[in-house]
């Protein structure tokens, strides 16, 4: 038996004490554990499919890096809001988990964030309000560690994974504001020895894969690279699992089992990023959080995207390669990562080759995964970076997504624009071009003759509009329920169009000119 | 009766009662009651196609799934197979047809809900069945007479000589069609029902619904039982919305059924998948206006005819119409007014009770007509509201609603005239425009639109309530009545009258589960009237306790009862005597006098006839105003609302912290409505594809603007309602027009003066942008 098949019990601490399940389905979810074993009923399941947020928990562990990573940290450790919902149990082993039952002793002072809730009437029907609380305690914390206060835009921002339908949210932002003062907060989660106690079973585990067996489903959660490669080779049909914020869905919607999972989130070496040859390189662990505010570090233009790329809770448990390696043809990174021209590596047991992400994609729901392969990272090319002001010689990147709803929505259209100008005023040309576009096809996919319409040319409103039209021989998009075939169509020319405006070299737009979420309503204090 | 020498939390914004286990997550809903020992759970198999022949269910697949228990088809239901509330035209499971894509068509009981779940997903393999043509088309079903129940009819003429002719007569008209979607409830508590035998033969079910008295008499009319022997408990709900008025009936049927067949406790808890692809929702209109005005605006003829999707059956249907019927004056006097409402039969989920239940679906028509008649006659659409608004003398002509109902208490004129004032109305739309004139590719809109609406059940024996008031001897209250708690603060707020009543503070007093052993024949917690009918009804049976209990005390003290007053936990005497609350109660008991009473509640005045659609079917009219201002991308349709202005009229308000939280949430939710919250269904299938959070997209923190300025109108009810308040629950929904119209006012910006954006609802940035396109060409 090979290292990582020796069974042994799963761990993690609950409510301060150390729980071991030396047995169980790995398909169990978080949630169900809650509140079918553990009759912990305060998490509530409003949609099971990581959507509503009502089943939002804090997963903490080691903080292993600190650095670029968007978690909490408090005491050593790194805290994350996840949906509870599409969470499979084991993942927790060596973790920490808090549900809302955790935020104040029975007969005891409220958290602030409750406190807050209850004083600006945060909750009607109630049955959202663990969700909500969760995701202000996580914020409480950040903000009272830093002794910083969030903005308004910033509560709303955090608070956008978790649906309510009773109160229109104003007294929940409220309550967000209100439960960090201007003097400041001090820290209430009770996290008192949970660094001690995740220490010590990190040292009872030392470094050894979790194996956790059952009959179906066979769990294994690898802590390096090297067992993940062979775990991978040996059971090739097993799900590779990272954040299963999808594949959590073929369990609880779909009811499939799942021939045994492999989770990568545990091994360190893949939670790293680091900048090494001109390029950015995200390890296939780094949660989507982390991952996009590293790249909205180098793009600023690709803030936006990253705050309307699913909801705080699903970026913090998925993981940008996740997205990238699920292939959905409406994946937001895939449009993105293409047009920085980034590059996969992939690694089958000792063997490790890397691609252009943009040739990973064969067919709808297909690639060039061999099997027993898996991806362990993506590298994207920092030469892309903005260079100049826009309509200036340079490179100039835009993301942009269309959706019926601006937060927490599955695209229509998905679409991302690296352009570099050469020369200025009219002697600007387009040196160089890429355009991809996710919801146009089977698969996420370059323009090609969208951007031989480009290519070399001048950047003028007639190259536009013969960009525009090359469209057409570069799409033929359905109609389903996001948006019809002529809205698709019709919206990718619309972001040309803006991609013109923002960086022809006469005249650019400045983004409050086109973007909405650039303006903000003039304030009427008189009115208040 | 005297006097109420009281004084109490009554108006003061109290949170809600709920509200500590709400944050804690001790507040317990069905799923989070403790199961009881052998507990067994439902799942529900679901038709596959949209319209069928029923030919058979292979049972013995069902049953040889692991951990199935048992399978319940039609044939299981003793009694009558139908849970409809007003037509028996709702099976339970579906029986000999298959009349929607989603339909329950059997129910498998097993050890755990996910061994249920996962032998239900069986259903497209074990159901047999011959596909028969669909109907999904509203207009097409309509054309061929298909309709859930016979068209209704309200025409009136103040001239006597009839629209067709006020029409022909009139200066300008216009005329067109508009498309309105509906809208999924998306209570975040998804349905549920928990049933248990009890010892004695009985049935307990815990339910949320907003009609326990309907559940406990549709399971016993299933089980062909007495009703005295199902119980139907609700503590509260994780929202309701109208969702859980009339379509909780199916689930509690089938938990009662399977629980009573295997006397086991069996728990109903649908994902919320299956919950959405099951039960109906908020009805999509389709509308035919044609409408005669003169140079200012003035309406001197409006046809309509208004088809509402009932879906396969006629659930709540009728009276949804009715309603939409008498809301299509919204806040104007319309002197000739001819208006058809037909219901075509679909092979769709059957759509029933959501907030405002008809009433906006038929003020919205007439609030984009009136948007229309502003944009030809190429003036600002307030001047249009303003010039037709009903009049504020109780006796004059223009007072008469199309229905008969004289408008007696209008404060829409002040009301709006307030808000313009407070909205800086005036300044912004011209600030807009010279934004507009500067701005290639954003533009922005503007709009201020008026709610008035009628408060009562269109029925009038709905308009009844009772609750019970025990004190016990050390002076605290418990309290019971009929109505739910779906997180409008009902609980709080009768509370807060009975507290108010007996002069204590709000501590002293706990309410209970709704429960339909304590009070009976309770009507449904729906059409905004929860506080309005409870709160009487416990102010009733609290004032029965206060007297007898001041006629007591004034027999010692020597004095008049009424001269008694109750405040801050004592009796005071006019002489300055007192005595505290929990020792007059002490006292009563040893004097052998009832401390515990019942209270009844019935609306006075009201009339109703259902064949002229003729009366007085509301007490009273709620009014409210809002402007809202919006950004929009002319690119991509994309947009985002920037500030809000509500202004609300809850009379005299009861709590006006909950009041307020009334007001935004229907504010958002009805902006949901009218913009993100699209409903899809498969043209070919007819399979809902929008039936989750994932693809119906309701609003989220982030749509809210910061710019969001709600205040209650200073006002007071004329009517005696409770403490002189309104019902808040469905009027502020409406409020979201003002967001639809600033986005068609946003597109009107894209075109011509005096273009009509042809923008039907939701506006989805596709929706706009084929607008925008519009008013382009």
């Amino acid at each position: 038996m090979a290292p990582h098949d020796t069974p042994r019990p799963l761990r993690f601490v609950f409510r301060g004490q150390v729980v071991e399940i030396p047995r169980g389905n790995p398909q169990q979810t978080v949630l169900q554990w809650l509140r079918e074993d553990q009759h912990a009923c305060g998490t509530k399941e409003g949609c099971a499919e990581g959507d509503c947020g009502a089943c939002t928990v804090i997963v903490a562990e080691l903080a292993d890096d600190a650095e670029g990573s968007a978690a909490v940290h408090a005491d050593g450790l790194a805290l994350r809001t996840v949906n509870a919902c599409i969470r499979f149990l084991p993942t927790l082993d060596g973790k920490a988990l808090l549900t809302v039952e955790d935020l104040s002793p029975p007969d005891g002072p409220l958290h602030p964030a409750q406190e807050a809730l209850v004083r600006c009437h945060g909750s009607q029907c109630g049955f959202c309000t663990p969700g909500f609380t969760m995701t202000l305690a996580a914020l409480h914390e950040h903000h009272a560690r830093a002794g910083t206060q969030p903005s308004r835009a910033a509560v709303s921002e955090a608070l956008s994974g978790n649906l309510c339908r009773c109160t229109g949210y104003r007294p929940i932002v409220d309550a967000g504001l209100q439960m960090l003062p201007a003097g400041g907060s001090a820290p209430a989660l009770p996290l008192q020895g949970v660094r001690e106690q995740l220490q010590s079973l990190h040292k009872l585990h030392s470094g050894h894969t979790l194996h956790w067996p059952h009959s179906d489903t066979p769990f294994w959660a690898p802590r390096s690279e090297d067992d993940l490669a062979a775990l991978r080779l040996a059971h090739p049909d097993a799900r590779l699992v990272a954040g299963a914020t999808d594949v959590g869905l073929w369990v609880t919607k779909q009811m499939r089992t799942l021939p045994g999972m492999i989770w990568l989130g545990d091994v360190a070496s893949l939670r790293q990023m680091q900048e090494r040859e001109g390029s950015l390189l995200i390890g296939a662990g780094v949660p989507l959080e982390d991952a996009w505010q590293a790249l909205a570090r180098h793009w600023p233009t690709l803030a936006e995207m990253g705050q309307r790329f699913a909801g705080p809770p699903v970026r913090h448990a998925g993981t940008l390669v996740g997205n990238l390696a699920n292939g959905s043809p409406i994946g937001d990174a895939a449009p993105v990562l293409i047009a920085l021209g980034a590059r996969l590596h992939l690694r089958r047991g000792e063997e490790q080759r890397s691609l252009l992400l943009q040739d990973f994609y064969l067919d709808y729901m297909k690639n060039q995964l061999q099997r027993g392969e898996f991806i362990t990272g993506v590298s994207v090319p920092l030469d892309t970076r903005a260079s100049a002001p826009p309509g200036q010689p340079g490179w100039q990147v835009q993301a942009h997504k269309l959706s019926k709803r601006w937060d927490c929505d599955i695209s229509a259209v998905s679409a991302s624009f690296a352009l570099r100008l050469d020369g200025s005023g009219d002697e600007a040309r387009i040196a160089d071009v890429r355009l991809a576009f996710g919801g146009m096809a089977g698969v996420v996919k370059r323009a090609a003759h969208t951007e031989a319409a480009l290519r070399g040319q001048a950047w003028t409103e007639a190259t536009l509009k013969a960009a525009q039209a090359a469209l057409t021989q570069d799409f033929s998009p359905l109609t389903d329920l996001r948006a019809s075939r002529d809205y698709r169509q019709q919206g990718c020319a619309a972001l040309l169009q803006r991609l013109w405006l923002a960086t022809r070299p006469t005249n650019p737009l400045p983004a409050s000119a086109w973007r909405i979420n650039a303006v903000t309503a003039h304030r009427t204090e008189e009115a208040l | 009766m005297g006097a109420v020498h009281t004084t109490g939390p009554v108006g003061q914004s109290l949170p809600h009662e709920s509200a500590l286990g709400h944050v804690t997550g001790r507040s317990a809903y069905v799923d989070d009651l403790p199961e009881l020992q052998g507990t067994l759970h439902a799942a529900l198999g679901l038709s596959p196609v949209a319209h069928g022949r029923l030919l058979g269910i292979d049972v013995a697949a069902l049953k040889a799934q692991p951990g199935v228990v048992a399978v319940f088809t039609a044939e299981d239901i003793p009694g009558p197979n139908d849970c409809g509330p007003i037509v028996h035209d709702d099976p339970i499971l579906a029986q000999g047809e298959l009349r929607y894509l989603g339909q329950p068509v059997f129910a498998v009981v097993a050890q755990t809900r996910d061994a249920a779940r996962r032998a239900a997903a069986l259903a497209a393999k074990v159901i047999q069945h011959e596909p028969l043509p669909a109907r999904f088309s509203l207009r097409e079903a309509h054309a061929s007479g298909e309709h859930v129940v016979p068209p209704m009819r309200l025409a009136r003429s103040a001239s006597g000589a009839g629209v067709a002719s006020a029409m022909a007569q009139a200066p300008h008209r216009l005329s067109g069609q508009f498309s309105l979607g509906g809208q999924e409830q998306f209570y975040l508590e998804g349905q549920i029902s928990y049933a248990a035998p009890q010892d004695d033969g009985g049935l307990k079910i815990w339910c949320s619904t907003q009609h326990p008295s309907e559940m406990q008499a549709l399971v016993a009319h299933a089980l062909a039982w007495p009703q005295h022997q199902v119980q139907v408990e609700c503590r509260r709900m994780g929202g309701g919305f109208g969702g859980k008025e009339s379509q909780s009936a199916l689930f509690a049927c089938v938990a009662g059924l399977a629980a009573a067949r295997l006397r086991r406790p069996v728990k109903l808890r649908p994902d919320r998948d299956d919950d959405m692809l099951i039960t109906g929702r908020r009805h999509g209109f389709e509308f035919d206006w044609a409408v005669g005005f003169d140079d200012a605006g003035r309406l001197l003829a409006l046809d309509v005819t208004l088809l509402g999707h009932a879906g396969h059956s006629a659930d709540l249907s009728p009276p949804v119409m009715t309603r939409a019927l008498c809301h299509i004056d919204n806040a104007y006097w319309l002197p000739e007014v001819s208006l058809l409402g037909a219901l075509p039969r679909t092979h769709t989920q059957s759509n029933t009770a959501f907030r405002g239940f008809g009433g906006p679906q038929g003020a919205l028509i007439t609030e984009v007509i009136i948007d229309h008649i502003a944009r030809h006659l190429q003036i600002d659409p307030l001047a249009v509201r303003q010039a037709n608004w009903y009049g504020q003398d109780g006796d004059g002509e223009r007072n008469t609603t199309p229905y008969g109902q004289k408008v007696v208490d209008n404060v829409m004129p002040a009301l709006a005239a307030e808000l313009v004032e407070q909205a800086r109305y005036t300044q912004r739309r011209a600030d807009i425009a010279t934004f507009n004139a500067h701005s290639p590719v954003l533009k922005k809109g503007l709009a201020l639109t008026p709610v008035k609406f009628g408060i009562s059940f269109n029925v009038n024996h709905f308009n009844q309530a009772g609750a019970l008031v025990h004190v016990y001897t050390d002076g605290t209250v418990l309290v019971n009545h009929g109505g739910c708690e779906m997180g409008q603060g009902l609980h709080t707020k009768v509370a807060q009258v009975v507290a108010h009543e007996l002069g204590l503070e709000l501590t002293q007093v706990r309410i209970t589960a709704t429960d339909t052993s304590k009070v009976a024949n309770t009507s449904a917690t729906a059409a905004s009237t929860g506080a309005d009918l409870n709160g009487k009804a416990a102010q009733d049976a609290a004032r029965k306790i206060r007297e007898r209990l001041a006629a007591l005390v004034a027999t010692g003290w020597g004095c008049a009862a009424a001269d008694i007053a109750f405040r801050q936990g004592q009796l005071h005497g006019p002489r300055g005597q007192s005595l505290s609350f929990k020792d007059a109660v002490g006292q009563a008991y040893l004097a052998r006098v009832q401390l515990w009473a019942d209270g009844f509640y019935a609306t006075p005045g009201l009339h109703w006839d259902r064949q002229t659609l003729n009366g007085r079917p509301f007490y009273y009219f709620a009014y409210g105003a809002a402007v809202s201002e919006v950004l929009l991308d002319t690119l991509t349709g994309e947009w985002k609302l920037l500030r809000a202005d509500l202004l609300h009229d809850v009379g005299q308000s009861l709590n006006p912290a909950l009041d307020i939280g009334q007001i935004e949430g229907a504010f958002v939710q009805g902006m949901g409505w009218l913009t993100t919250e699209e409903l899809v269904w498969h043209p070919q299938t007819g399979k809902l594809l929008t039936h989750a959070p994932s693809t119906y997209k309701i609003p989220t923190a982030n749509d809210v603007p910061e710019a969001l300025h709600t205040r209650l109108f200073a006002n007071r009810n004329v009517e005696d309602t409770i403490h002189r308040s309104k019902a808040v629950g469905e009027p502020p929904l409406l409020l979201a027009f003002s967001v639809f119209l600033a986005l068609r006012d946003a597109v009107a910006a894209c075109g011509a003066p005096g273009c009509q954006p042809p923008l039907s609802a939701p506006a989805t940035p596709e929706a706009l942008l084929r607008a925008i396109h519009a008013v382009q060409a």
